[in-house]
């Protein structure tokens, strides 16, 4: 009896792994649309960017993930322009950057999960490039934004 | 940590009202995830395993979904069956929990109400297992 429990305990965990599986579209680290696949150049530190604000200078960052993360703390001026992850998103990314000179310098941030494990990031920067943009920016948060950014001490705006 | 877990009401996808102070005296898995996040669909399912396992020795697994829509937790949940109450998260709960400001998180909660770990990003199932197995065996004093 308890063999058979355990058996069919097994079978639901593959089951489940399955299902989900096919749900989170994280794309592949060797897509061209996967977060790793940014090239080093185009690649930031959050500590570069906590400059930029400090500059003073009126810089242009998107973050492109979560709405609900973007709430509860995003990087002071910083546009909601997400989840680039659907075309939604990547829709809304480019309504609000079609004014934008192309040579603009956009930061573009995500920090919903590990960076190898983002599906906003890269979506949302091969899409700035196809729009013409060439002056693109990907802020780096190894881990999440929580430690990344508002763990460090950076400054933070919540809301909307 | 070792502080009291903020509590909250919420209806479950279902329309189930859940309540983590009714859960006084269970051991709660509190789990803030979503659709969209990989880390999350490599741990629910052992949530499911373990909600399964140690449900009748008093463990109660609570997710939280920190998607912006509830169609596709929806959509998930009917594939999945989790077997345990799977609520909306809002801005007022994440800031409560501390900011939820990167998925996975996993709040692990004794029977005294307390939080006795906070578990963030890729973990080692194993050894929050081993923790859960630890509250477990505590009984409420």
């Amino acid at each position: 009896m308890r063999q058979g429990l355990v058996r069919w305990a097994a079978l639901g965990l593959v089951l489940g792994s399955t299902v989900l599986a096919g749900m989170a579209q994280v794309p592949p680290a060797n897509s061209p649309t996967s977060a790793s696949a940014i090239p080093q150049n185009a690649l930031v530190q959050p500590a570069d960017v906590a400059k930029m604000l400090q500059s003073g200078g009126k810089t242009v960052i998107f973050q492109v993930g979560s709405h609900l993360m973007f709430s509860q703390a995003h990087i002071p001026g910083a546009e909601y322009a997400g989840p680039d992850s659907q075309a939604v998103g990547l829709d809304l990314l480019a309504s609000k950057v079609a004014a934008l000179p192309k040579n603009a310098l956009i930061v573009i941030y995500c920090g919903c999960c590990p960076w190898n494990r983002c599906p906003n990031m890269g979506p949302a920067y091969q899409r700035l490039l196809a729009l013409g943009f060439t002056n693109v920016k990907a802020m780096y948060v190894a881990s999440n934004f929580g430690d990344d950014w508002v763990g460090k001490g950076y400054p933070v705006e919540k809301g909307d | 940590m070792h502080k009291a877990a903020p509590v909250f009401v919420r209806h479950d996808l279902h329309g189930k009202r859940v309540s983590l102070r009714d859960e006084r005296g269970k051991v709660v898995l509190l789990n803030f995830w979503a659709t969209w996040c990989a880390p999350c669909q490599l741990e629910l399912p052992r949530f499911v395993e373990w909600q399964q396992r140690y449900g009748p020795e008093g463990l109660e697994v609570i997710a939280v979904s920190m998607d912006d829509d509830a169609g596709p937790v929806r959509a998930l949940i009917e594939k999945l069956k989790p077997g345990f109450p799977v609520v909306m998260g809002d801005e007022r709960l994440g800031l409560e929990y501390g900011g939820i400001l990167g998925l996975p998180v996993t709040y692990l909660i004794g029977r005294d109400g307390r939080v006795a770990a906070r578990i963030a990003g890729e973990s080692d199932l194993n050894d929050m297992k081993s923790k859960v197995v630890k509250l477990l065996g505590q009984r409420d004093r």
